[in-house]
């Protein structure tokens, strides 16, 4: 009863305040961000003209392409050199030196794809000034950009015989601006009233009962948990992430963070609705989204709550599975959490998976794999459902007897290429580096498990990294120069191969002559289109991860064990 | 080429098809079709590893097999291409029978008359055709008219006439005059009339992939791609679960994923679709219109002959005030008899019905007829001192006020009242008497309106052209139910609305047979020419209807959705199918290493081994089975598009989840009980 109501009140909050939100969104992306924000528009004139450039030049999509990849490309160098840097910078009371290379180039491609994977102890490697001026920024930046390209598909659709799909800097200043910046400001204000650690002082050292000297790592982190959150990051500032009672310290910050992190993913589908002003549209894609989480919820809450096999044999019959989870949160309140984090691609934690049961381990990790549509991440969760929407519309469409055509514009081979290259890139990448890594001496020293569980660790790493997700297993000792270097590959290319073809998708979309819908075109505000779209994502996953699952996870589950 | 329905299974073609299926396994006929291309390269290389194996000594007989279905796979998948092509070059080959070899009267320099064979014509040259000669070539008429037997191309055996400067200027080589003569221009060389297109469309030889079969290939290869990583990948994981897996399993596990079934069919589908067209003796120039078809959203279609029968029939008499029904009757059926027009033949039928008057034999008496004519505007009779006569209002106008008689205040309201409702006023007097109207109706075809809305569901807007006057026009078009109209149509207007419809989004259809059709034909996105037409016409147009019969323009866009939704449904039915066969290989090939997996085994298959067979039997088998479909198609009936998505998805996605569990539950239990 107590779930259920948790499920409502949380469900309800994120859905109405998307809803809100998805209006603010549809005139900030307009350049109108509204009166109430208005005094900001000298800073955002200021950072054009810092950044000398015209933000009502309408870019075409390979120029639109350009400036995110140049963007990102500087960010990433940016990030790795402070890194390196560290050592010789203020803000670093900890004295923590310089990070090494591979680790270094993991973490800043790991911030800049909004991956923000972490092959590292944050408290012990990273100073004040990088978390706050490096990964903090990245925070912000990345998922800004990755509003920005879901904005400019769904331009796409919008516009007809158009050249252009809208100005990638200014709509990642006003994304900042606008959106990001006074969404965190808010939540952080809050966080720190309910006890999330906000300061500039170096570590605490402290006398335990027993009589031992301890350190306590803190530091200037309530901003951070809150974009970290709001941006579908996930990159904690602690390595115990939203476990760490000065992340999330109370039931209250739990259920905040958990409404931040739903919060913008399911406020885009309202927008797409919005911006196509046919509103059913985008309830349909909400629904498909919706459908998706409430039934990883449901398995997750169903396997979690049940004793364990092991435990059972140990003769705790009524004992629930509490390792890896906090004392000050419940099972459910776990269980919500690793969906919730996994299918936005944020990657935050308030318990370790790796200690699931072997189905609520298995959701979570489901969950990336199917995409990071449900509802995904920030922007990045609707160009990313489009891409098998557009696909599933080519697949059902011709059954109404036409040339397919989503929202008017018709899916021919341009469209389909683009769509099947977006959606398909994760799983074949995915499976090519979890094939070397079955295999290569360096990837079997990862793992810290023998057999399927083993196997699942190193599953879990790559379908992360792949889909930016971010939220780490456990167990997978990853701050290798292997690890490091393939798992930031799986980022890089996880992030721009399907951002490319999701830009082409726009620009090509936007090109078209936008036909209008009659009785004969196939409708894709329906249910069952929602059920289509829902089936071809879990087809497309199952076809391609299921004989993997099946030696890791399924194995598992099967076996009765819990690991 | 009549209509000829060959049977889905005509043995010689069968056959035929047989041999080809075989001459295809040559991979570079497979080159265009990489799903099946796959399979071949794997099945060469499981005969690869059998051969090694077979030579070391090992038991290979599940290996074996395995290889003779990888290959059963590939000839399934070339012989429905193979029977598809078949079946059209069985057309073709009816196509090829109207061109008998003839001897052509050329005329040269001089209108000097020379035989010359009529392969040796070239475009341009002039032919003479006199009764009994058969027309050696597609051409147009430059001087005469003629009677034409057109059965040997449309299977229509009442004459038609063609006569040249008009839109009935086009004769089709093979035809065979019967009345008069004609001189042609040869328009087509030899190798380039429509007829040759047609053949060389119909036989498969020359068929380029249209743009959804291009993306629906990219599709399909997309998806191999990713099973044949799938695949790759299992290996390591399997090494690493402890499980080996030999290439044998992995080639079955590969294909029976890979989209096999439509990756077979594809080509099946769209020249079957061709075909169908074919039969309907549409011709079409490029199977990239027959899509083009499907996707019209907007319908040009000529009132008369495809909304309204030809002729227009006497419907009502209106007297003036001070005259009966009657007697206005009578004098409009005297002024009739001798008229053989549709309309004169109509006026007498009615009178007969309604005052029951009989006709009169007028030979007999001195009776002298007035035929119609463009000067006059009139026709009638002059019959025992009388001059009856009807026609135009104003020219019977004239006529009577010539002789001095008055028109009646109210023949201006009943004349306005008779065109208001769509209807034609035919005025009839005697003498310098107006007697009163005939209002000639156009009549409106039977279940048209019925095919219109139909056509509406689907989402197809009718808009109907006419050079009838606005009022005319809009009380047809509400009787037709078409959704809108064209009035006073010219060429012109006609190009400007297709433009303009275009603007908006929409793909548009039409028919045409003038001159100056042509450029309205080649700005639609389907043009259908009539095969009475003008050559003009029907190079402008995409597709020519043999029988020349406008209303066919609605079978050819239904003969378009047809293809695609066979196409789609196919589609889904082969990725649906996956599902299944993941169930039933998965397990199998791991269970020696995870026994825990035999919980997965849902289909309770009877062993690895078996299991493994079945699925790659049912996927071969499941190209055989869908055959007739492909050739066929899918049943289609107009409706909405929720309508259309609802059935199929519920047909063709969810039976093909659930029609493999079933298949390979079956072929496992056969195959044990076989021994296998």
């Amino acid at each position: 009863m107590a779930t259920a109501i948790l499920l409502v009140v949380l469900l309800g909050s994120v859905l109405a305040s998307a809803y809100v939100l998805a209006i603010h969104l549809q005139r900030v992306f307009a350049g109108t961000p509204g009166r109430a924000l208005h005094w900001l528009r000298p800073v955002e004139r200021a950072i054009y003209r810092a950044l000398r450039v015209d933000p009502a030049h309408d870019m075409g999509w390979a120029q639109y392409a350009r400036a995110v990849l140049a963007f990102s490309l500087v960010s990433t160098l940016a990030l790795y050199a402070l890194q390196r840097l560290q050592g010789s910078l203020p803000l670093n009371p900890a004295s923590l030196a310089g990070v090494r290379p591979d680790l270094a180039f993991n973490t800043a491609i790991s911030f800049v794809t909004n991956t923000n994977w972490q092959s590292y102890s944050p408290e012990l490697t990273m100073s004040y000034l990088t978390q706050m001026l490096g990964l903090a920024v990245q925070n912000f930046a990345s998922a800004a950009v990755g509003m920005a390209v879901a904005v400019a598909l769904v331009r796409g659709f919008c516009r007809s015989e158009s050249r252009g799909i809208g100005n990638f800097w200014a709509d990642l200043v006003r994304g900042t601006l606008y959106v990001l910046l006074p969404l965190a400001l808010v939540v952080a204000v809050v966080l720190m009233a309910r006890g999330v650690v906000q300061t500039f002082a170096g570590p605490a050292h402290a006398k335990t009962l027993s009589g031992a000297t301890q350190t306590i790592a803190r530091g200037p982190f309530a901003g951070q948990e809150a974009i970290k959150e709001l941006g579908t990051n996930g990159g904690g500032s602690f390595n115990a992430n939203s476990a760490h009672p000065y992340e999330n310290p109370t039931p209250f910050t739990n259920l905040l963070e958990l409404f931040s992190l739903l919060l913008i993913p399911f406020a885009m589908p309202f927008l797409f609705g919005r911006m196509l002003g046919r509103m059913r549209e985008g309830i349909a894609i909400l629904a498909a989204m919706l459908l998706l989480l409430g039934t990883a919820y449901g398995i997750s809450l169903a396997s979690e709550t049940r004793t364990t096999p092991a435990l059972t044999a140990a003769g705790l019959v009524h004992a629930p599975n509490m390792e890896g989870k906090e004392q000050r949160f419940s099972i459910q309140e776990a269980a919500i959490f690793s969906d919730s984090t996994t299918a936005t691609s944020t990657g935050a934690v308030n318990a370790m998976h790796d200690s699931f049961t072997a189905i609520g381990g298995a959701v979570p990790m489901t969950l990336i794999l199917l995409g990071e549509v449900a509802p995904g991440g920030v922007g990045t969760g609707l160009y990313s459902i489009l891409l098998f929407a557009t696909l599933t519309v080519f697949i059902a469409g011709l059954m109404v007897g036409r040339t397919p055509e989503f929202l008017g514009k018709s899916i021919g081979a341009r469209e389909v290429k683009l769509a099947t290259l977006g959606v398909l890139v994760m799983p074949v990448g995915f499976l090519v580096t979890v094939g070397l890594s079955s295999v290569l001496h360096d990837g079997l020293a990862g793992p810290l498990n023998a057999g399927p569980h083993g196997f699942s660790e190193i599953l879990y790493a790559f379908a992360s990294t792949w889909n930016n997700n971010g939220s780490a297993f456990a167990g997978l000792t990853a701050a290798t120069n292997y690890y490091d270097y393939l798992l930031g590959a799986a980022m890089v290319l996880g992030r721009f191969l399907v951002i490319l073809p999701a830009l082409g998708l726009a620009g090509t979309l936007a090109a078209q002559r936008t036909r209008p819908a009659s009785s004969g075109s196939m409708p894709t505000a329906s249910p069952i289109f929602v059920g289509l779209l829902i089936g071809v994502i879990l087809l497309v996953g199952a076809l391609s991860f299921f004989p993997a699952l099946a030696l890791g996870p399924l194995t598992e589950a099967l076996s009765g064990r819990l690991w | 080429m009549t209509a000829t329905t060959t049977s889905l299974l005509d043995p010689a073609i069968a056959r035929a098809a047989l041999l080809d299926s075989v001459r295809k396994l040559d991979p570079r006929a497979l080159l265009r079709n990489p799903v099946i291309l796959s399979v071949w390269v794997v099945s060469v290389l499981v005969s690869g590893q059998l051969a090694v194996d077979i030579g070391q000594g090992h038991a290979v007989a599940f290996e074996a097999q395995i290889a003779i279905w990888l290959w059963l796979t590939v000839l399934f998948a070339n012989f429905a291409e193979a029977l598809a092509e078949g079946r059209g070059k069985a057309q073709a080959e009816s196509l090829r029978k109207t061109r008998t070899a003839t001897v052509a009267r050329f005329l040269g320099a001089g209108d000097v008359e020379e035989p010359r064979p009529a392969p040796d014509l070239r475009a341009g040259d002039r032919v003479v055709c006199e009764a009994g000669d058969v027309i050696p070539a597609d051409g147009e008429i430059v001087a005469g008219i003629a009677s034409v037997d057109e059965s040997a191309v449309t299977g229509e055996s009442a004459p038609v006439i063609r006569e040249s400067g008009g839109d009935r200027s086009g004769v089709t080589g093979g035809t065979r005059v019967l009345s008069d003569g004609i001189v042609v221009r040869v328009t087509a060389n030899p190798g380039e009339t429509f007829l040759d297109r047609m053949i060389a469309l119909v036989e498969g030889a020359e068929r380029q992939r249209t743009p959804n079969e291009i993306a629906l290939s990219i599709l399909l290869a997309g998806m191999s791609l990713i099973f044949l990583v799938v695949c790759a990948a299992l290996v390591p994981m399997a090494q690493l679960a402890g499980a080996g897996i030999t290439l044998a399993v992995l080639a079955a596990l590969f294909v029976s994923l890979i989209p096999t079934t439509i990756g077979a069919l594809l080509s099946a589908i769209g020249i079957a679709g061709m075909n169908r067209l074919v039969r309907r003796n549409v011709l079409a120039t490029s199977g990239r219109a027959v899509e083009a078809a499907g996707d019209v959203s907007v319908l040009l279609l000529d009132k008369t002959g495809t909304i309204t029968l030809g002729n227009r029939q006497a419907a009502r008499f209106l007297p003036v005030p001070g005259v009966s029904d009657r007697e206005l009757a009578e004098a409009a059926q005297l002024s009739s008899l001798p008229d053989e027009t549709p309309e004169g033949r109509s006026i007498v039928v009615l009178a007969k019905e309604l005052f029951d008057l009989r006709g009169r034999d007028l030979s007999a008496s001195s009776a002298r007829f007035i035929a119609f004519s463009a000067e006059t505007r009139m026709s009638g009779v002059d019959l025992d001192g009388h001059e009856l006569r009807k026609g135009a209002g104003d020219a019977v106008r004239t006529f009577v006020t010539e002789r001095g008689g008055k028109i009646p205040a109210e023949l201006g309201a009943l004349v306005e009242g008779v065109a208001r409702a769509g209807s034609t006023p035919l005025v009839v007097c005697r003498d310098a008497r107006v007697l009163g109207v005939v209002e000639l109706k156009d009549v409106v075809k039977d279940g048209i309106r019925a095919r219109f809305e139909q056509m509406r569901q689907a989402g197809i807007r009718t808009v109907m052209i006419t050079g009838d006057n606005p009022l005319t026009a809009a009380a047809i078009a509400a009787e037709a139910g078409v959704d809108d109209y064209l009035a006073e149509a010219t060429p012109e207007a006609k190009l400007a609305l297709i433009r303009k419809e275009q603007e908006g989004g929409q793909l548009v259809a039409m028919t045409g047979d003038g001159t100056n059709d042509a450029p309205a034909l080649a700005q639609a996105d389907v043009g259908v020419a009539m095969n009475a037409g003008t050559s003009a016409a029907k190079e402008a147009g995409n597709m020519v209807d043999l029988d020349s019969n406008p209303t066919k323009l609605l079978d050819i866009v239904e003969i378009g959705k047809q293809l695609l939704i066979t196409r789609g449904a196919l589609t889904t039915f082969s990725i649906a199918n996956d599902l299944a066969k993941y169930f039933a290989i998965i397990p199998a090939i791991f269970l020696t290493a995870y026994p825990q997996l035999s919980a997965l085994n849902i289909l309770d298959l009877h062993s690895p081994h078996s299991a493994i067979l079945s699925a790659i039997i049912f996927n071969a088998v499941v190209i055989i089975a869908l055959v007739p479909l492909a050739l066929r198609g899918v049943a289609y009936r107009p409706s909405s598009a929720a309508n259309l998505l609802r059935r199929n998805v519920v047909i063709y996605g969810l039976g093909g989840v659930l029609v493999p569990f079933i298949g390979i539950k079956l072929i496992d239990l056969l195959i044990t009980a076989l021994g296998a």
